[in-house]
């Protein structure tokens, strides 16, 4: 396998390996986030398991740090060798004619994604992160006795405009996926993203899942 | 019809080169897109100037030689064709068309709208081919039972001719249709099969080497592809190439 990973293909399979695994790590996390809407309790639970069972703080944690570190370091790795395959480019260029705009801006649509990740760490994880390995307090529980996972979740939801760039990274996710999702079988050499089911199948995702945390932030925002 | 073209023109490897504008009149709809540039090649002639250089040899779809990028789509728009099978009746009176050479790190430009597309050949020298003993005593390949499905698949992977019009159109200058073409032809057939896991990793690298860029599977490729060369061979290719890595 001596170079396998240093290949056009073989970066690809890498690519697309991080990909479906990011793409697991949605569903679950979506997973979670709904029950915030039916139950309150069902969610703290869910939440402060996540939040200290050591083999998903130990273990799954750092593979998802590392998935998604890799994730967009190779998309600009990848990037960067795409457009040095081109030296000079053409006066007249009529993309639109023969690819889809997600294709062409996988680059813009990720770099749309990393910016609300930002965002992301520091709204919810540098908090958590410092609440229970800095202040050392494992306890999930606010002062009152409840857990503070649901009442931390509504809180972020009240501004406006966090939860407009909420909704807007979430439609870049959709635009990514809208591509993504059957260009990752095509990669891996599972199947021809041609195929009608697994295109139906990457659209229905790549959709209803972004919508779905839309969704929930809505909920929250309009709720609290 | 009268048409303004907007063309490439570069004196050699080394000249910057740039567009310009010519006028053509009095083309008829039922010309090639070559024979309308021929028409422009005799009138600069004529004029005492350099006449436009562009490849072109069978004139019938299947040399793959006529590159060219017209109205930013390689072979110009229309589907399944080369330029030389492109009719003037896609156009209209008055149309104004960009003529670019075909652009790629790996297709250098060698004068206007020609580039030397040699690359391809050294993929092709890296594994395109099935080693066989032809002194005389070659088995029949009809003795062989291929099933009509591989046979089918095969053959379509075997009419890529070779153009560069995938790797034209890919944004990122890939050249994974066309080498995905060349492993597939081989790699579905018992004949390909001897060979299949060298092929496969020595024409991937040669491709690498070559200053390709990488498929975003944007599906380009497939589609400027004139002679319909399915993006289900690129899938196969990376297939293929893991197996081969894990055999290895
Ligand atoms: C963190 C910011 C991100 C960046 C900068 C980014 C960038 C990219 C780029 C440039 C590509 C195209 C690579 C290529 O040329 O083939 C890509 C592919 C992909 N991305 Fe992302 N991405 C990000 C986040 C995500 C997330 C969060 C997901 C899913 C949950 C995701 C799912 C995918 C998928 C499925 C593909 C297709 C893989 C393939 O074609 O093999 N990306 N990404
Ligand atoms: S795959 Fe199609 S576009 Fe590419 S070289 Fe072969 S015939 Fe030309
Ligand atoms: S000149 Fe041979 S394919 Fe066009």
């Amino acid at each position: 396998m001596s170079g396998f990973f240093k290949s056009s293909i073989g970066r690809k399979y890498a690519m697309a390996l991080s990909a479906f695994f990011l793409m697991i790590f949605l569903l679950q996390h979506f997973a979670i986030n709904i029950l915030s809407v039916f139950s309150p309790e069902a969610f703290n639970e869910a939440s402060h398991f996540m939040g200290t069972f050591w083999a998903v703080q130990y273990i799954l944690q750092p593979i998802l740090i590392f998935g998604v570190v890799y994730h967009f370091v190779m998309g600009f790795i990848l990037e960067a060798k795409n457009r040095s395959a081109r030296v000079k480019s053409y006066a007249r260029n009529n993309g639109g004619a023969n690819s889809s705009w997600m294709s062409r801006n996988m680059i813009y649509s990720g770099l749309a994604i990393l910016a609300f990740l930002i965002l992301h760490f520091i709204d919810f994880w540098i908090p958590e992160i410092n609440t229970k390995y800095i202040q050392g307090d494992m306890s999930g529980l606010l002062p009152d006795g409840d857990y503070r996972y649901y009442e931390e979740l509504t809180h972020k939801f009240v501004s406006p405009l966090r939860v407009g760039a909420y909704v807007i990274a979430f439609v870049f996710l959709s635009l990514h996926l809208m591509h993504g999702f059957s260009s990752a079988f095509q990669s891996v050499g599972a199947s021809s993203m041609r195929k009608e089911k697994l295109q139906t199948f990457g659209k229905a995702y790549a959709i209803l899942l972004p919508l779905g945390f839309i969704i929930i932030a809505l909920y929250h925002h309009f709720n609290h | 019809m009268n048409l303004t073209l907007k063309i490439w023109r570069q004196k050699g490897p080394k000249d910057k080169g740039s567009m310009v504008d010519y006028k053509v009149s009095d083309i008829s709809e039922h010309m090639s897109f070559l024979e309308m540039m021929d028409v422009l090649n005799e009138q600069l002639i004529n004029e005492g100037k350099e006449p436009v250089a562009f490849d072109h040899d069978c004139r019938e779809g299947i040399c793959g030689s006529c590159s060219m990028f017209i109205n930013g789509e390689a072979h110009g728009p229309d589907r399944g064709v080369t330029t030389c099978q492109l009719h003037m009746r896609m156009f209209k009176d008055g149309d104004v068309i960009t003529i670019e050479p075909f652009r790629a790190k790996a297709f250098p430009v060698i004068k206007d709208l020609v580039v030397d597309r040699s690359s391809f050949d050294r993929i092709q020298h890296a594994g395109g081919y099935i080693s066989v003993n032809t002194s005389g005593n070659t088995q029949d390949a009809n003795a062989i039972p291929i099933s009509k499905h591989a046979a089918d698949e095969a053959m379509d992977a075997a009419t890529c001719i070779g153009c560069g019009a995938c790797v034209a159109s890919c944004k990122n200058a890939s050249a994974m249709l066309f080498v995905g073409a060349k492993v597939s032809q081989y790699a579905l057939l018992p004949q390909g099969r001897i060979e299949a896991v060298d092929r496969v990793k020595n024409m991937v690298a040669q491709m690498d080497l070559e200053g390709f860029g990488n498929c975003t599977n944007t599906g380009a490729c497939e589609v400027e592809c004139p002679k319909g060369i399915s993006l289900e061979n690129i899938a196969r290719m990376n297939r293929e190439y893991l197996f081969a890595n894990i055999k290895d």
